[in-house]
């Protein structure tokens, strides 16, 4: 019931994930984070088993990270989703990881980019993807509504028409969702919506 | 589902006077679900030399870097471009070697030969070579491109009526497939130049 979905804007893209940690019938936590900021102008957005999720995601951030030191700049966008499909690749006939992924960056030759990758090392390079079950309303909500070069405001108000949508129509729908956006400023996280908040630690 | 009939694709190949056609539909699929519009499968090896790759995208992908990589070695040490029938030869060694844990692929493969003579041809996903002298179909809506195919082709055609049979053959096709479609992408290529064209079929 994971829902991950993302859309490309006029000079950013966005990344939408739910929050709840779930496994079996029990919600662990509703406010587990699954879009790792990979660099200063990367979004992964993650979805699939959570061991495989975390380390996989990890993996490539610190790849990632390595690439700069050794080399002094940054990948590009386009570069770090090729890297990511080619260990999916490599890992698929071998010990293959349940992740599929969402690839937000900004590059500042090509401006904004998405790019959707299978758990199955499928790339391509999209305007608008989504993944899970939430899917199927997301990206009805999105061939409806989206148009190149949205504001941001345009996304936004898009994105929670998507929320809204499988609030309403998903039968095991998660309630908290985080948005995370990546422009020219740098990738960082923009907002939550909540519906429930988790109980805060009380001291002891 | 048969893991070839994953993604989705529709792939044609035929032969005219001097010159050959290769197209493919857009559609990239996850089973029902329609991911992107403007997915490529044709890749063109040098510019007398086309490949489309139909079956599972993510070896599709895989499949082509390893063809890129080996055609551009090939190059490097004998000075010049291989040739379709040599090419069409090392696809099949390549798909052989993975007798036992195959890529999901089946290829056809379209080039001008010695003398700039057309030649065509497609393989099973093990590498089994299947030459023909009018046209090589792949894919899942194969067997309604047969059938158009056969219909429609004759031989020694010119470019723009070549363009116009592959063309019928594939829309007339994909629409009788709900796993491949969303548009055509069609190459003709004669000895003097490439002429690529997108096709707008039925979008559903």
């Amino acid at each position: 019931m994971e829902c991950v979905f993302g859309l490309v804007g006029k000079g950013f893209a966005l990344v939408v994930a739910d929050t709840s940690a779930v496994h079996s019938i029990l919600v662990h936590k509703s406010n587990e984070d699954k879009v790792m900021i990979l660099d200063s102008h990367k979004l992964m957005g993650a979805s699939g088993e959570p061991g495989d999720r975390v380390q996989f995601t990890e993996y490539i951030q610190k790849n990632v990270a390595l690439y700069q030191f050794r080399n002094g700049i940054p990948l590009t966008t386009a570069a770090a989703a090729n890297f990511t499909r080619g260990e999916l690749a490599t890992a698929l006939r071998k010990n293959p990881y349940s992740v599929n992924i969402l690839l937000a960056g900004y590059d500042k030759e090509t401006g904004p980019s998405l790019y959707y990758i299978d758990y199955i090392a499928s790339l391509h390079k999209v305007d608008k993807a989504a993944f899970g079950y939430g899917s199927y309303f997301s990206l009805a909500m999105m061939d409806r509504h989206y148009h190149r070069d949205m504001t941001v405001e345009e996304a936004i108000e898009l994105v929670d028409k998507c929320i809204i949508e499988i609030r309403t129509r998903l039968v095991v729908a998660p309630p908290n969702f985080v948005i995370k956006i990546v422009d020219e400023k740098g990738a960082r996280e923009y907002a939550w919506r909540e519906s429930i908040k988790d109980a805060p630690l009380s001291a002891v | 589902m048969s893991i070839f009939e994953y993604n989705g694709s529709a792939l044609v190949a035929m032969v005219g006077k001097n010159c050959f056609a290769i197209a493919s539909d857009r559609r990239l699929g996850v089973q029902l679900q329609t991911i992107a519009t403007d997915f490529q499968r044709i890749y063109k090896i040098h510019d007398k030399l086309f490949i489309g790759l139909s079956g599972l995208a993510t070896d599709a992908q895989t499949l082509y870097q390893r063809l890129v990589f080996r055609h551009k070695l090939y190059q490097l040490r004998e000075e010049r471009d291989m040739k379709p029938e040599t090419f069409a030869s090392l696809v099949s060694a390549i798909l052989y070697e993975k007798r036992f844990g195959p890529y999901f692929c089946q290829p056809v493969i379209a080039g001008l030969g010695e003398g700039d003579k057309p030649f065509i041809c497609t393989m099973d996903s093990i590498g089994a070579k299947e030459l023909a002298k009018d046209f090589v179909v792949a894919g899942t809506a194969s067997e309604s491109l047969y059938g158009a195919c056969e219909a429609m082709f004759k031989p020694d055609m010119e470019p723009e009526e070549l363009f116009e049979t592959i063309s019928q053959a594939l829309l007339s096709s994909v629409d009788r497939d709900c796993l491949s479609g969303w548009g055509g992408h069609v190459y003709v290529v004669t000895p003097t130049e490439v002429t690529e064209r997108i096709l707008k079929g039925r979008m559903d």
